[in-house]
């Protein structure tokens, strides 16, 4: 049978809004258990170091040019440099190790 | 006030948009090579804003599944942003009118969420509203060029740019891990739990939505376990 293409956007988007609207429409209150409360805490920074890391490896043209790329936004990191510094600041990393690799037999 | 968290916003949102360019150009030329059409490819990004659950849901789209496979695969990719979601509830500005909940909840995803949840104190939904007018159009546009034509950027610039997101996720969780012990703990804690997803055997079949719901359950709960976040910030105590 043949699907409709609007219909299948219609369901991706409809499933993918209600799971983000929902927490927030449905929790008003503040909440109050400690355990929760530091759970919520720690979730931000758990969350964005799983997705982080490994993927970060994978995210460019090689391996070589990833690793680069996550020390120099480390240290960038470190140093506290704005969000967009760090992120240019690995691009650059990455773009110039992929040109010298160009040139590596 | 509005006007500086929108501005602050729209700088934070500079990265997230060139990283969802690239992302979104690879989007795009699946997307057409799969044979959907180029308006149908940016209809999807411009609906759902979300990477894995675009690609997962493309799949779908060009096997030809069922929309209860399509529903499904959606709820368990993108469940990660439940938690966000529920995070965020905590950390809005209080007393706002209830609309402003339904558009902030638009522009949960991974990144914009990482930016938000890097916010001092209180989150202005107006933050969220700067970030996802840059993030938006980049995630769009870049779906736009990648369908329209495959060969539009040179590849070195695409690999390029791959990185940018995650360096902004650094420039978020690195700086507080360097004077917050249990933070620096949960960082590398989560890091190796999803090194062990990705690597193991068996372990890596397990998909990267799932991957993320359960590092981050499982981290963030062992980690509310053993160091509980004092009270601290508003509501500041009679007692202490």
């Amino acid at each position: 049978m043949s699907h409709n293409v609007y219909i299948y956007i219609l369901v991706m988007a409809g499933v993918t809004y209600l799971v983000r609207m929902l927490p927030l429409a449905l929790i008003q209150k503040e909440i109050t258990s400690p355990f929760v409360k530091s759970f919520l805490f720690y979730v931000p920074y758990a969350c964005l170091a799983a997705m982080t890391f490994p993927a970060i490896l994978t995210s460019t043209g090689s391996i070589v040019s990833a690793l680069v790329g996550f020390a120099v936004a480390l240290i960038a990191a470190y140093k506290e440099k704005s969000l967009v510094t760090v992120a240019l600041l690995a691009c650059c990393a990455v773009f110039i190790v992929e040109r010298i690799l160009a040139f590596l037999p | 006030m509005n006007r500086e968290n929108f501005g602050r916003g729209l700088k934070d949102g500079i990265p997230i948009g060139l990283g969802y360019f690239a992302v979104a150009f690879t989007f795009g030329m699946m997307a057409v090579s799969g044979g959907l059409g180029t308006w149908q490819a940016v209809l999807i990004s411009l609906t759902n804003l979300t990477s894995a659950g675009q690609f997962a849901g493309l799949d779908i789209i060009v096997a030809g599944g069922s929309y209860w496979e399509m529903a499904l695969t959606q709820l368990v990719i993108n469940l990660r942003y439940c938690l966000m979601s529920f995070s965020l509830s905590q950390k809005l500005v209080r007393g706002i009118p209830q609309i402003h909940r339904y558009f902030v909840a638009f522009g949960v995803t991974d990144e914009i969420f990482g930016v938000s949840a890097s916010q001092e104190g209180r989150l202005s939904p107006w933050y969220s509203y700067g970030a996802m007018c840059v993030a938006i159009p980049g995630w769009s546009l870049g779906t736009l060029a990648g369908a329209v034509s495959g060969n539009l950027l040179p590849p070195f610039m695409v690999s390029a740019m791959g990185i940018a997101i995650y360096g902004m996720f650094l420039a978020v969780i690195i700086p507080p891990s360097k004077t917050n012990r249990a933070v620096l703990g949960v960082v590398i804690g989560a890091m190796a739990v999803s090194s062990l997803f990705a690597y193991v055997p068996v372990l890596n079949k397990v998909s990267s939505g799932f991957v993320i719901i359960i590092t981050t359950l499982l981290v963030a709960g062992i980690a509310a376990c053993i160091c509980p976040v004092e009270e601290k910030e508003e509501e500041n105590s009679n007692e202490s």
